[in-house]
């Protein structure tokens, strides 16, 4: 099954991809499909390193770590967000 | 009129608030924010399925909590001069107290939810711990 990922902001620049679709067993927990995202390549890995640092969207509704992603799901990860003025 | 809009042009403060204006006789008080870029140029990228969705959200969230007669909420994206106008928040109700309140509910809500991300000459923008302590203030009404 796949998922749809869509990486923004810095996390988008370090993992070299506005966007991609991966082979993914679901349903898995978002933290799980993160790990799994980190083996893809060092920028992955770099920009998904530290989940602290970053948030998560499914379907455009915020969702935490442990929420289940599904086969053509949405996924976006992105930085904590700095819209407004 | 309850409106979202994400848009790179300019917004114009006066024909949309002359739109709020006429929504009928039990409009009292309009309430606008503008906010605009501070200090340095940006860059402003955004996740645009979601930020409609969750600007439409903020708008439905309000309107639950103030009798709200209109409101309208522009962001822009793209590369922003210093001083452009970023986001326009309009609120009108029929007294000023629910109107003030919903636009700075609006405002602070949108600043932690809304997927909106800036870059500047020193490159991403963080967040700040003081945005999410004006937003989490709204959580317990």
């Amino acid at each position: 099954m796949t998922v749809r990922l869509l990486y923004f902001a810095w996390v988008r620049e370090q993992v070299g991809l506005g966007e991609e679709v991966v082979d993914a067993e679901t349903p898995v927990p978002l933290g799980a499909l993160l790990g799994q995202l980190q083996t893809l390549s060092p920028g992955h890995k770099q920009a998904l390193a530290d989940r602290t640092r970053l948030r998560a969207a499914i379907n455009q509704n915020f969702a935490g770590w442990d929420t289940p992603v599904n086969a053509g799901d949405e996924v976006a990860i992105f930085p904590p967000v700095t819209g407004g003025n | 009129m309850f409106e979202v809009r994400v848009q790179r042009h300019m917004f114009d403060l006066a024909s949309e608030h002359a739109r709020l204006a006429a929504i009928g006789p039990d409009v009292g008080a309009i309430v606008s924010f503008t906010g605009q870029v501070r200090d340095e140029p940006l860059e402003l990228e955004h996740y645009p399925a979601m930020a409609e969705r969750q600007m439409e959200e903020l708008l439905a969230e309000a309107r639950s909590r103030w009798p709200l007669k209109g409101a309208l909420l522009i962001h822009r994206h793209g590369r922003l001069e210093t001083g452009a106008p970023i986001v326009l928040v309009l609120t009108a109700s029929s007294h000023r107290a629910e109107a003030f309140q919903a636009a700075a509910f609006l405002m602070d809500w949108l600043k932690t939810r809304a997927p909106f991300w800036k870059k500047d000459a020193n490159g991403w923008v963080s967040a700040r711990e003081s945005d999410e302590q004006a937003a989490s203030k709204w959580e317990d009404r």
